[in-house]
């Protein structure tokens, strides 16, 4: 690596790169988000009230996420338990 | 059989009316029998753009209603042969689209035109979900910038799910149109390059239109701007309407225009 390639490491990425990247991240966010099926909120929802049956939790502390793969899906559930 | 294009894109001020006057045109310039009708209930603006402002009598929503006929109502373009306008009511009744009527305008417009053209309003709201339902085509307008581009996503989410043919389990046919595309500031990064939204909307790309001050004096004037054969915006146009013909056209001004030593002395655009 040359001493020019650090001064490059430097510089700010261009606006329109930042722009690229955080359309990316969210366009993919909300696709998933179409394509997931209807009763997923509703599910959702169920599991926070059996969890919170034996746990404190707040809406948040949950999340539940559809993910497909060729030929499977993968249902991915997160709880963040309080300390 | 005729074919029927919607004109959409989510976030308004795009370039919509702009577009749909533009490509309506072009096509019937190309021999096409086209009608291009604006679904803006409430903010008609078409028929400005079109120059036709002072000659509507009967509108969209009284045809819908049977108080007027297609006939009473379409207007036809003094400029251009084979093209007429169907222009939006003023009503501020939103609902006054409803399904049953669009597709009875449709079905009778199918039976004469070529192609009918279909200029949504901005939003995802009743009037744009009409004027994408009955498509075979979308042409999804998009500015490089990221609110345009995201929602331009959006609105393609709604005709993959909420079109007539997405219900009946087959696909509308997208295009990519970007319009206020300016090469200058894509050069110096400070603009999501074609290449960029194309990556991003992953739909085929049917044209560039440049940022272009020929776009404003056209509309000044209620004259698409395809006519304007000197504008590179009126050029592009032209291109795109081509390919939307299924030809094979290069794309031009995608990069920045090199000022010469003469032209920069002269203050030449």
């Amino acid at each position: 690596m040359g001493i020019f390639d650090l001064l490059k490491k430097k510089q700010k990425p261009s606006t329109a790169a930042v722009a690229k990247e955080r359309l990316q991240i969210i366009v993919a966010h909300e696709r998933r988000k179409r394509t997931e099926p209807d009763y997923l909120p509703m599910m959702q929802q169920e599991i926070i009230q059996v969890i919170r049956k034996y746990v404190a939790i707040a809406d948040d502390q949950v999340s539940v996420q559809l993910d497909n793969n060729d030929d499977c899906s993968v249902l991915e559930l997160n709880v963040t338990l309080p300390e | 059989m005729a074919k029927i294009i919607v004109v959409t894109s989510g976030k308004g001020g795009v370039g919509k009316t702009t577009s749909s006057a533009a490509i309506s045109t072009g096509l019937a310039l190309a021999g096409h029998k086209t009608v291009v009708i604006d679904f803006d209930v409430g903010l008609r603006n078409l028929d400005l753009i079109m120059g036709c402002e002072r000659r509507v009598v009967y509108d969209f929503v009284n045809v819908i209603n049977k108080e007027a006929s297609l006939k009473q109502a379409l207007i036809k373009d003094k400029r251009t042969s084979n093209l007429f306008i169907l222009p939006a009511s003023q009503t501020r009744d939103k609902d006054a689209l409803t399904i049953e009527g669009v597709q009875a305008v449709l079905d009778e417009l199918k039976e004469s035109f070529d192609f009918i053209i279909c200029d949504s309003p901005a939003g995802i709201e009743q009037g744009a979900q009409m004027a994408l339902y009955f498509a075979d085509e979308a042409i999804v307008v998009t500015n490089p910038e990221v609110s345009s581009v995201r929602d331009s996503d959006r609105i393609l989410g709604i005709l993959q799910s909420k079109s007539m043919r997405a219900e009946q389990g087959k696909a509308v046919k997208e295009h990519l149109l970007l319009t206020r595309y300016n090469p200058a500031r894509v050069a110096t990064a400070e603009m999501l390059s074609v290449a960029d939204v194309e990556e991003i909307l992953a739909i085929p790309l049917l044209g560039v239109i440049p940022e272009s001050e020929s776009v404003l004096k056209a509309s000044n004037q209620g004259q698409p701007v395809i006519l304007d054969e000197e504008a590179n915006a009126g050029q592009a146009y032209t291109d795109a309407v081509k390919r939307l013909l299924g030809e094979t056209v290069e794309h031009r001004f995608l990069d920045a225009e090199k000022k010469g030593f003469f032209k920069r002395l002269l203050g030449g655009k």
